[in-house]
């Protein structure tokens, strides 16, 4: 493709572009994220592909494939344009009847629709389904619109229009100024306004400055960055270079996890084709301004996504953090003054550019503007990435999109924030989620996990999870941090095996106000906030484990027996041959006993256990009952009546 | 350069622009107990110890003082109620590594940190990376460094550098707060079985535990 | 791993010290582990010193110092799979093929590792090898996918 050397080349590119296309076209739009590639959306696309050919469609159907949809529960997704019928969990198998069908014959095909659960109705529009009706996709929506190995896609739906705006219409100070306006904060974790960020190192009288994008996206159970980066990282890259042009910087880094392999070659496909269309590189769009990007691959350090640890990592060396007395704006990678900022929140300033800082303010609170886009899963029914307007209740995000917890079970916690985040109780569903509502509550925003527990997550285990995944991620530079941690996390699993002691509490709390006060870094600092918060709202299971060795979500292994009810068991076997460890004796006509000494309490017996007979336990804090005499063990069966 | 007038413990200190709080109060006469700091080294910041309070527009925060640059005007405390129990608690969390460690002894008695508080794990090495750095910043031989990370972050020789540099030189033998235990101790095993430890494969057990994550990580290759 | 193959690998990235985790990542990749003589030619090349080399390449994860398995199992323990059971799928794991996360049996038929996300939480508890994901694994059906490999 040719470069485009100017604004107005760069819209006449455009209109001939969308010209060329026809609106009424059919394009069947596949899904093919990470979550919907491993639920096969590769096969489904070759199948797709192969059935066109098949049925001589070729010059009449557009296939696409496109980034993350969101609603990975229900993956692989199609959608089929200009209708927009919306399918889901399609398998290659379905593919002929589709293209027939649907492509051909222009009928919907029922099974393969959504239905609503509340009304038992089909639903043909994604629009109407509740996951995406109640959702604000301001930045996560063009996801479904555009294949990322594609610029063209990009350009289509108004690509590169805010850099030519910023690089003709606005000076670099009026592009920071309209940021500061925006109240852009920070959706890495710490919520700092970008725009203060981005004025800093503009100031700063350095000739070499840097902008980086974060896209080293650790807590585990979050994805949101790695699918915008997948699914549309034109929209980064033009926020990247915007920032550049306001502060000045001639050099940019992505510093993405290798873990994430098509975000890597999503990337760097996008940053080869900016550049030969001139988005990137020397003289951009004709206004005299250089900018390149290097995209530099993280080898997996959860602590690297702490600012500092990134910077040191792109000297290429062990990513230990460094010290933040001045900040890393001023002086940042190679002592340079570096505007560090996540995939989501350049993603942000394309929109604020191209629609003014008026136009993004009127979404969210007074603290919280825009969007926030969140991981949503754990125990939900629909699991999958949302965004909603800043202010959303957690309750809504929780019901309305993610409709509730699955298996009639009872909700008990949602977790936001990652490890360094907290888990807030029922009474706080109300919470409208905010930087500073969140933070207040015990938790924080983080980078937008939401991890949704039910009655059957221990949230001691939970404190002790975070801590051993801290406990493994720390550098192990500080002190208060490694070897807070390594205390922290023993007493937390002596607690979680029946092993707490009076006094546990008090030490917990005791070697978290040393780590919040004294550890260098943000990793360091917020380790006890999954402790913290767990005891704050559920003081109870605490308690509970350590004076009467129990477990009250009856999760914690070293704490709960299986048990066969002797009354239930009808002797149907699957549970003794299913049971890995061979622990069940059972036998023909036998009641089932479970041998305590080998069972592994792996939970298999309990899961294959028919429903209608519900004859396996879970206890805790009790003894297991004696096994039933020998003798007693015997069912008569009643002759089937003929 | 003008000079900076601080308060440090209630005292008027003048300091040069480019030095740390601990540079300005030691300049002093005020004393802030350390581990990791060196002055011939650049500031490092791990042990934590030599945590201040800082007043800025009224409004107390925690410090660190090696890495901390002095600024116009602000009151420092170097003792607190707050200071004092974390320094103790940080005391306290070596003491499970290195409890014979006469400097850790000495601090504890001031602080009265109890060096049985937790379990004991004595590996002797605090992490304070005084020999490393001083291998890396002032010898320029770079024998010795860090491996791993968080709790299982250990020093480790080079030995192709140490057989030809250590002998002779042991000057981070004298740093080590632990009273060079543990850096003879790494040595000595880098020295004594280098080739063994080179070839994992002919261990026969990969899996075996007392290899534990040592092994699997690899490490027994380079140390 | 030949010199002449890591030779083209620091060229690629034009000798800089500062590419040092990328080029061992490269390497990394092609050869599955990181050999002592790779490590020092690219020391060699770089100038850098083995101290730094040795921190990295037990610092990140990606990195290993002794040959893999044929297969690498990867098993979830993100929040996600964590709370829907993820650590029993471990345990049966860890029982089957009698290695612990980080190891390599003697066979060398599995490596097994944990990891944080695998960005299909709709999926999870999650189990990948080598590269194929086996989603909603329970305990029990673990022995039945890994009997597919040899």
């Amino acid at each position: 493709m040719s470069r485009i050397n100017s604004p107005a080349e760069l819209e006449a590119f455009r209109k001939n572009l969308i010209s060329a296309r026809d609106p009424n076209k059919t394009c069947i739009t596949l899904c093919s994220g990470s979550a919907c590639h491993a639920s096969g959306s590769r096969e489904v696309a070759a199948g797709i592909q192969e059935e066109i050919q098949k049925q001589g469609l070729s010059d009449e159907v557009e296939f696409r494939r496109t980034g993350c949809h969101g609603f990975c529960e229900r993956g692989p997704i199609i959608v089929i344009h200009p209708e927009e019928i919306c399918y889901f969990q399609i398998q290659p198998e379905d593919v002929p009847e589709i293209v027939t069908e649907t492509i051909k014959g222009k009928k919907v095909i029922e099974r393969l629709l959504y239905t609503d659960p509340a009304t038992n109705e089909k639903i043909v529009h994604e629009s109407d389904i509740p996951f995406y009706k109640n959702q604000g996709r301001i930045v996560f929506g063009s996801n479904v619109k555009v294949d990322p190995k594609n610029i063209d896609d990009y350009l289509a739906i108004g690509g590169y229009s805010a850099l030519a705006k910023a690089l003709s219409d606005m000076t670099p100070d009026g592009v920071v100024q309209e940021v500061k306006k925006a109240n852009l904060r920070g959706r890495g974790g710490g919520g700092f306004p970008a725009g203060i960020k981005w004025e800093g190192s503009r100031n700063a009288p350095d000739e070499v400055k840097y902008v980086i994008v974060n896209a080293d996206e650790g807590d585990p159970g979050a994805y949101m960055d790695r699918s915008l980066l997948e699914g549309n990282p034109h929209s980064v890259l033009e926020g990247l270079t915007i920032g550049a042009y306001a502060i000045g910087a001639h050099e940019g880094y992505i510093y993405v996890r290798q873990e994430y392999p098509l975000a890597v070659e999503n990337v760097n496909i996008a940053i080869r084709q900016a550049e030969e269309c001139g988005f990137l590189g020397e003289n951009i769009l004709g206004s005299g301004f250089d900018f390149v990007v290097k995209v530099h691959r993280g080898a997996g350090a959860f602590v690297c996504g702490e600012s500092t640890a990134l910077m040191t990592a792109l000297e290429g060396r062990a990513g230990e953090p460094r010290p933040k007395y001045i900040r890393s704006n001023v002086v940042g990678l190679w002592g340079k003054p570096s505007v560090l900022n996540n995939v989501e929140t350049w993603a942000n300033v394309p929109l604020i550019i191209n629609n003014g800082a008026d136009w993004f303010t009127q979404f969210g609170t007074d603290g919280s503007k825009g969007t926030k886009i969140f991981s949503l899963v754990g125990k939900i029914t629909n699991t999958g990435l949302v965004e909603v307007p800043m202010g959303t209740p957690l309750r809504d995000i929780i019901y309305k999109i993610g409709g509730g917890i699955p298996g009639g079970k009872k909700f008990k916690a949602v977790q936001t924030g990652g490890p360094s985040g907290g888990c807030l109780p029922e009474e706080l569903l109300d919470l409208q989620v905010g930087f500073d509502e969140l933070t207040k509550a015990g938790s924080m925003m983080g980078s937008g996990g939401m991890i949704i527990m039910d009655e059957e997550t221990c949230m001691v285990d939970v404190a002790r999870y975070f801590l051993e995944f801290l406990t493994d991620e720390s550098c192990g530079k500080c002190v208060p941090c490694r070897e807070g941690m390594r205390q922290m996390l023993k007493i937390l699993t002596n607690i979680t095996q029946g092993k707490g002691k009076e006094g546990d509490i008090e030490l917990l709390e005791e070697l978290s106000e040393t780590a919040i006060e004294a550890a260098l870094c943000a990793l360091g600092k917020s380790s006890p906030n999954p402790f913290l918060s767990t005891l704050k709202y559920f003081r109870d299971e605490y308690e509970a484990h350590i004076k009467e060795n129990r477990c009250p979500a009856l999760s914690c292994k070293e704490l709960i027996s299986y048990y066969i009810d002797p009354e239930k068991c009808k002797a149907c076997t699957v549970c003794a041959r299913k049971c890995p460890s061979e622990a069940i004796i059972g036998g023909k006509n036998l009641i089932h006993i479970i041998d305590q000494e080998k069972c592994t309490k792996c939970g298999t017996c309990l899961e294959v256990c028919p429903s209608r007979y519900q004859a396996v336990k879970k206890i805790s804090g009790e003894p297991v009952p004696p096994p039933i005499p020998e003798e007693a063990r015997t069912i008569a069966r009643k002759k089937k009546q003929q | 350069m003008s000079d900076i007038l601080l308060t440090i413990d209630g005292k008027e200190v003048r300091a040069k622009q480019d030095m740390t709080l601990l540079e300005a109060a030691r300049s002093a006469g005020i004393s802030i107990p350390t581990l990791c700091h060196h002055e011939k080294l650049e500031p490092y910041g791990a042990c934590r110890l030599c945590i201040v309070e800082v007043e800025t527009r009224g409004h107390p925060r925690i410090v660190v003082s090696c890495v901390y640059p002095v600024e116009k005007d602000i009151v420092v405390r170097t003792r607190s109620e707050k200071i004092d129990r974390i320094r103790k608690m940080i005391l306290e969390l070596q003491m499970a590594h290195a409890p014979d460690s006469f400097i850790l002894q000495d601090l504890a008695t001031e602080y009265g940190a109890d060096k049985d508080r937790f379990e004991k794990e004595p590996s002797f090495c605090i992490h304070c990376g005084l020999c490393v750095r001083y291998c890396a910043e002032v010898k320029k031989k770079n024998a010795v460094g860090f491996v791993d990370r968080g709790i299982r972050k250990e020093i480790s020789f080079i030995p192709e550098i140490a057989s030809k540099e250590c002998w002779n030189c042991k000057e981070c033998f004298e740093l080590c707060p632990t009273e060079a235990l543990q850096a003879a101790y790494v040595l000595i095993e880098a020295l004594i079985s280098p080739e063994t430890s080179f070839k994992p494969e002919e261990d026969g057990d990969r899996t075996k535990g007392d290899q534990d994550r040592k092994a699997r990580k690899g490490l027994s290759v380079l140390a | 791993m030949d010199t002449d193959r890591i030779d083209q690998i620091v060229d690629k990235h034009h000798g800089e010290p500062s590419s040092l985790i990328q080029i061992l990542l490269d390497i990394q990749t092609e050869n599955s582990w990181l050999p002592r003589e790779a490590l020092e030619r690219v020391a060699e090349r770089l100038q850098v010193p083995m101290t730094r080399i040795q921190h990295i390449a037990t610092f990140y994860k990606a990195f290993s110092l002794v040959p893999k398995g044929r297969h690498q199992i990867h098993i979830c323990v993100g929040t996600a799979c964590h709370v829907r059971g993820g650590s029993r799928v471990l345990d049966t794991v860890e029982d089957l093929t009698g290695i612990k996360p980080g190891e390599t049996d003697l066979d060398l038929k599995f490596s097994l590792e944990t990891v944080n996300c695998l960005g299909c939480c709709a999926l999870g508890p999650v189990m990948e090898i080598d590269g194929k994901t086996h989603g909603k694994m329970a305990p029990a059906q673990t022995a039945d996918v890994l009997k597919n490999y040899d």
